[in-house]
């Protein structure tokens, strides 16, 4: 098999990357449109003539964070430990939920339908009785947490699994690969990309769940904090809440996308990641 | 240089298909029957092609030599055992590489390793010593996606010889590669078949890239496939890519087209 020609080289993927833009100019477009956004909304709110209780400026948000930051403090950590339980659970009941679905044909007949019927039940509307039977502590908001992320999670570790490639498999089996072998060394890496866009949609959701269980009942938490404030007529405190929210909803959401390039950086999602990124 | 075929293939074959049939069976349509009592003695060390044309059953009778699929009725035996289940002393290759994209090239050529829980060690140094007799020397740590088409391909023929096996299972694999690099892989599996003299089962689409590769071709009528001819190629070895412009090259191809003229399947108005 010696040979030359054949052996061309690395291909053109190198040549996508002008396409998406160099490494300075994949931070600085968002990083403008952000700033131009804002600079509108302090403008509008200092000389619009809108009403702070409306909607304050952007500066005076920032300093009612910096003003609050102990108890927004206080309050976030309460938050990110029920949407980051809510969420784990999700993961620990969805994929395996998934596989079963996958492998166990009876499984799936039984449990897919009801799956569907689960998931289509408004989570907001279920929380109060979630409330009731689990009091108004955190394991209510855990549970919310998880009922209302745990879905994208088992629908995509679903696709994912049956997604390898016949002949991956029958390669693995001509080895005298077991049904585990197959499982461990082609199902479950080729579904990893899939079960990651699950996980990074469950790890929004997670937060939405977190904060509908505060609404309906709570003494803690950012959604607490915010219809404390809202009682009161401190919009700037609401808008710090919410402004708090996002960056933790934001720093959830990149720590599994991290994750996800560290685990899958041999697939094509990663590696245009990367390019937008301007890496490699 | 090299005696004339077709006398390894009397005495004791390394792979018997006897009397094989399969039949698809599905609820929502009629049985398809893909293959109709097909019999074919592949001998020791024997390079045998099989031509057809699409549906013919031409994949599913070597996923049955494999045992990854079982006949409907009759019998295969590899080494005189009957194949009952997954027989793994084969290497296949696919059209489709099929390799693990998550593996490196060199940790894809190491899969069977894994599977069969042997010593990584032991085998590192002949994959590595495969991938560069196949051109690839540097590039075990690169991921299938850094590879071209061709380059992936030879990946996944390493990858079948890791273990040494006596047969090879050979799908179209050159089926989806550019015209060029597909010669060039026809001249490599023809060297490396003649250093090794390994039983390949080898199907493809192209007549002359039968021809050009093997003792015997076997002309597989439409579905259901019968084998409609066996044609002995007995051109001398190692052929040469401009054998095929001579004429003994040419009665060879031409006879296994009129085969396949003769099931209408070619109009040439």
């Amino acid at each position: 098999m010696a040979s030359s020609s054949g052996v061309d080289g690395k291909t053109d993927h190198a040549e996508l990357l002008p396409v998406m833009g160099s490494g300075y100019a994949s931070y600085l477009y968002p990083l403008i449109a952000t700033a131009v956004l804002f600079a509108v909304w302090e403008l509008a709110t200092r000389y619009g003539g809108v009403s702070s209780l409306i909607l304050p400026a952007p500066s005076r948000i920032l300093a009612t964070t910096i003003d609050q930051f102990p108890v927004l403090l206080h309050m976030s950590i309460v938050t990110v430990l029920e949407f980051v339980l809510g969420f784990i659970l999700g993961v620990a009941v969805g994929v395996p939920l998934g596989a079963l679905i996958v492998y166990a044909r009876p499984v799936e007949m039984a449990i897919y339908p009801l799956l569907v019927a689960f998931q289509t039940i408004p989570k907001a509307a279920i929380a109060p009785i979630l409330i009731v039977w689990l009091g108004t502590g955190m394991t209510s908001k855990v549970l919310i947490a998880f009922a209302i992320s745990f879905f994208p999670i088992v629908v995509d570790t679903i696709i994912g699994l049956r997604s390898a490639a016949p002949e991956t498999i029958y390669l693995a089996r001509a080895m005298g690969a077991t049904q585990f072998q197959i499982f461990w060394h082609v199902r479950f890496p080729n579904a990893l990309p899939a079960i990651f866009g699950g996980l990074k949609v469950a790890s929004t959701l997670a937060v939405i769940g977190a904060i509908v269980g505060e609404f309906v009942s709570s003494d803690e938490g950012l959604g607490y904090l915010v219809l404390v404030a809202n009682g009161d007529l401190n919009t700037r405190l609401v808008f710090a809440c919410v402004f708090v929210l996002t960056v933790l909803g934001l720093a959830f959401y990149f720590i599994i996308e991290a994750l996800e390039r560290i685990f899958v950086s041999w697939h094509v999602s990663a590696r245009q990641a990367d390019a937008a990124a301007g890496g490699k | 240089m090299l005696s004339p075929n077709g006398a390894t293939t009397t005495v004791d074959p390394f792979v018997r298909i006897q009397s094989v049939e399969k039949v698809f069976a599905s609820r929502r349509r009629a049985a398809l029957k893909a293959l109709d009592n097909v019999s074919l003695d592949i001998g020791a060390g024997e390079f045998v092609s099989i031509v057809g044309p699409s549906g013919c059953g031409k994949s599913t009778l070597m996923m049955m030599v494999s045992g990854l699929t079982p006949p409907s009725a009759g019998h295969i035996a590899i080494d005189s055992k009957e194949v009952t289940k997954p027989y793994t002393n084969l290497g296949i290759v696919f059209q489709r590489d099929a390799l693990l994209e998550w593996r490196t090239v060199l940790d894809n050529v190491l899969f069977q390793v894994d599977i069969r829980h042997e010593s990584r060690s032991a085998s590192t140094p002949r994959a590595i010593e495969l991938l560069k007799r196949a051109g690839l020397g540097g590039f075990e740590k690169y991921y299938p996606w850094e590879l071209s088409g061709g380059m992936r391909q030879r990946v996944a023929i390493c990858r079948a010889l890791l273990g040494d096996p006596p047969l090879l299972l050979m799908d179209e694999p050159f089926g989806a590669l550019d015209a060029m690099t597909r010669e060039q892989m026809n001249l490599d599996l023809q060297r490396l078949w003649l250093d090794n003299r390994k039983t390949v089962l080898f199907i493809t689409h192209s007549i002359s890239e039968a021809v050009f590769l093997s003792d015997r071709v076997v002309v597989m009528s439409p579905r259901p496939g019968k084998i409609a001819a066996v044609v002995t190629i007995d051109l001398p070895r190692p052929r040469k890519l401009s054998m095929r412009e001579g004429a003994a090259f040419g009665r060879h191809v031409a006879l296994i087209r009129e085969t396949f003229q003769g099931f209408g399947l070619l109009k040439e108005d």
